[in-house]
């Protein structure tokens, strides 16, 4: 049996509610023992000093671009990038080429994470056969081969039929259906959020009601079928108070926001003179937004962060604004990010910043981990709160280098990520 | 209104009035005005520019504006090169980026871009190193031509300032409304702007304008009336019903332009479409300075290629 023991760290494990300065006993893959004073002369010991210990971060929301698009993104590269920014498990959404719409690719996606032998990756599988909005894909064969959510992502579920019957089919499974809300008929070819800076901009817009409308559609059906409805990457004032009624009924809705949408506004499109890294979708939202999704974050309605890390190649990014892919990369920057701004300047507790990117993300989609609870796996996130480090795209273990974040100077970063007891990346040290 | 007057242009490059001070826009057009005498010489040139290369780099079909810029390189004696692609550079299969890092290889001094999509000028002139002169880019800018229109206006009024100039049409699509609405803000004219409601983008108001949905709210007692001209292809697209409906209730007509001062100066940034967003009475009157615009588009152009390349004072003929 190996052991590893984590010593004089800051746990902070929102699934006991606790914070305190504690040793952690990793004994193969689980969580063996939590106390303020663990002798084990067999252990590798691991100097937690400085450090917070938290349940290792998941993120329900990324793109790994395997299979189809390598070159943006492979599951080794983007499980690298992961582990890199505190993660230890992401869930990877189907629109490869092909779509993960059948067991067949389920399995790959595993084959390949399992290779990789980084962060766990949970493959998501597709709703409809090839994203196409039409037949089903083989939701329960793909359940069966190890997916833990059905997405359309990338793309809505357009057809509120279709939403109706997988959220009636996936109850099966106790598996959520996650929709990017988004009304295309509205969003008409947009390419920013409509608003004052994109009249002034030139550039087409996408309303905000293109969301809103979709999130009120998807609460209407949670309520009529009882499925499981997870939004994906909220954006929206009206979007956020449609969730918040919902809730408020007992209807099973739950919903993500990212860094970008909660760290920038629309006038960074503005600022940065149509540079496409803040170009993604949904958009960059107004402050008006922005504030609103910063409240439902304090105030508890979203129930998690996710990064929708969307890789792209730097040739694609650099065409014309109204050309290049949406999308942008936020594995390595998702934590500081966000911990500069909930934590330094809006005072969340530290405590439920980490339920945010661990102990709730995993009560959303039923995965394991999410706590350090003795008999846990052993996924740890180990964070340097004093760190103040600058981002560098070229330092990204992504492929990919689309980030709005460059050359942002950020207090707060991961500074080593266990998953299942083993030390799979660590910040090296100057 | 009183503005200091600025030296000369900060920038290497013309993106947008947006940038530009009520100085440099000010020096821009006294500028003008004297490239204006050039034009009525017997010679119709002046050395400023020899030894200057300028590509004019056309993505979007344009007869005018080209023309407009051509014939001011040559008036500058600037040897003009002439890039035109009417497909988008995705589907020619070289970016844009490619485009031009190839044509500044050729060692170039002023690339002047004409673009379908917006902030294509902007991302241009990030990386080059030639001086970039957005000759209009999607719905975003078209400086040129705001700079034109004003210095009309200026030659008939003698002063922007205080003036009421209204602008009606497709608003959303148009980069002509919004380089005017913002360089005529910044001169300190009231700017109101009309059209169909469902042309008109939102936070319109928050560019320093006035926003009326009625085209008679927005003319009554104006000093100037721009009509822009509507894309026939855009009726029938749930945008507007149809062109017949739109002269009914949108269209510069006689009635119409009485509801303006009885000196209202009509102003359109061509090429006009008669009997849709004006009546050809009204774009032919005593009123229309719409071809005095065309003339006076080579006087800012050559401004502005006189000014981006340095140059001071009164440009002296060989």
């Amino acid at each position: 049996m190996s052991r590893l023991l984590i010593r004089h760290a800051r746990v902070v494990d929102p699934s006991q509610r606790l914070d305190a300065g504690l040793d952690v006993l990793i004994a193969d893959d689980k969580i063996a023992r939590l106390a303020e004073r663990i002798e084990d002369r067999d252990a590798g010991v691991l100097d937690g000093t400085g450090l917070v210990a938290a349940p290792g971060f998941i993120d329900l929301h990324v793109h790994l671009r395997e299979p189809g698009f390598e070159y943006k993104e492979t599951i080794a590269s983007g499980a690298a990038a992961a582990v890199a920014g505190g993660f230890a498990a992401v869930c990877c959404m189907p629109n490869t080429r092909p779509v993960n719409d059948n067991p067949a690719v389920t399995e790959f996606i595993r084959a390949r994470a399992s290779e990789a032998g980084l962060a766990r990756v949970y493959p998501v599988g597709a709703v409809s056969k090839n994203l196409e909005g039409g037949e089903l894909a083989e939701l329960g064969e793909m359940a069966r081969a190890g997916a833990v959510a059905f997405s359309d992502d990338g793309k809505p579920v357009h057809n509120a039929y279709l939403m109706r019957r997988v959220l009636e089919y996936a109850q099966l499974f106790r598996l959520s259906v996650v929709d990017h809300c988004e009304d295309r008929d509205l969003a008409a070819g947009g390419v920013m959020h409509e608003g004052a800076v994109a009249t002034r901009l030139g550039l087409r817009g996408i309303p905000a009601a293109a969301e809103e409308v979709m999130v009120a559609r998807d609460c209407g059906l949670a309520e009529l079928t009882g499925g499981r409805v997870h939004i994906a990457h909220l954006s929206t004032r009206r979007g956020l108070e449609h969730l918040r009624g919902a809730k408020a009924r007992g209807i099973a809705v739950t919903c993500e926001a990212t860094p970008h949408h909660l760290a920038l506004t629309d006038q960074a499109v503005a600022d940065s003179e149509y540079d496409t890294d803040t170009k993604m979708n949904p958009p960059l939202r107004s402050a008006e937004h922005v504030e609103a999704l910063l409240q439902g974050v304090l105030d508890g309605t979203v129930d998690c962060l996710a990064t929708d890390h969307a890789p792209h190649h730097a040739d694609e990014k650099a065409l014309e604004y109204d050309l290049a892919p949406f999308g942008v990369v936020g594995l390595e920057t998702a934590v500081p990010v966000t911990y500069d701004l909930l934590v330094r300047r809006h005072k969340l507790s530290l405590g439920r910043f980490v339920a945010l990117w661990s102990t709730n993300p995993a009560r959303v989609f039923g995965l394991p981990g999410g706590s350090l609870k003795v008999g846990a796996p052993a996924d740890v996130t180990l964070l340097d709160l004093e760190a103040r480090l600058t981002v560098n795209p070229d330092r990204f273990r992504s492929l990919s280098r689309n980030t709005p974040f460059a050359g942002q100077r950020l207090k707060g970063w991961p500074a080593a990520t266990l998953v299942g007891g083993k030390v799979v990346w660590r910040r090296e040290r100057k | 209104m009183n503005v200091a007057a600025a030296a000369r242009l900060r920038g290497k490059d013309l993106v947008g009035i947006d940038p530009l001070s009520a100085g440099e826009i000010q020096l821009i057009l006294d500028t003008s005005e004297q490239m204006r005498e050039i034009a009525e010489r017997p010679i119709k040139k002046v050395p400023a520019l020899r030894g200057k290369t300028v590509v004019n780099l056309f993505f979007e079909a344009s007869t005018r504006t080209r023309f407009s810029f051509e014939v001011a390189e040559k008036r500058l004696s600037a040897d003009s090169l002439n890039f035109a692609a009417t497909t988008s550079s995705v589907s020619k299969g070289e970016t844009l980026i490619d485009t031009a890092l190839n044509l500044e290889a050729m060692q170039p001094d002023f690339i002047v871009i004409r673009h379908a999509y917006a902030g294509a000028p902007h991302q241009l002139a990030r990386i080059l190193r030639s001086s970039v002169i957005n000759a209009g880019d999607g719905a975003h800018e078209h400086p040129t031509q705001a700079l034109l229109d004003a210095l009309t206006i200026r030659l008939k009024r003698g002063t922007l300032a205080g003036l009421t100039v209204a602008i009606v049409g497709d608003l959303q699509h148009s980069r002509v409304m919004r380089s005017n609405v913002l360089l005529l803000s910044r001169m300190g004219a009231t700017v109101r702007v009309a059209g169909p409601p469902s042309l008109i983008p939102i936070g319109m108001e928050k560019m320093g304008c006035e926003v009326h949905g009625r085209v008679e709210d927005a003319i009554a007692g104006a000093d100037v009336v721009m009509m822009l001209r509507i894309q026939l292809e855009r009726q029938g697209r749930m945008n507007f019903p149809t062109v017949r409906e739109y002269y009914d209730f949108f269209a510069l007509t006689p009635e119409r332009l009485k509801l303006a001062r009885k000196d209202c100066l009509v102003m359109h940034p061509g090429p006009m479409n008669r009997g849709v967003e004006i009546d050809s009475r009204v774009a032919d009157g005593p009123q229309s300075v719409i071809l005095e615009q065309v003339t006076n588009g080579v006087a800012v152009r050559m401004a502005v290629l006189y000014l981006l390349a340095g140059g001071h004072g009164e440009p002296t003929a060989d």
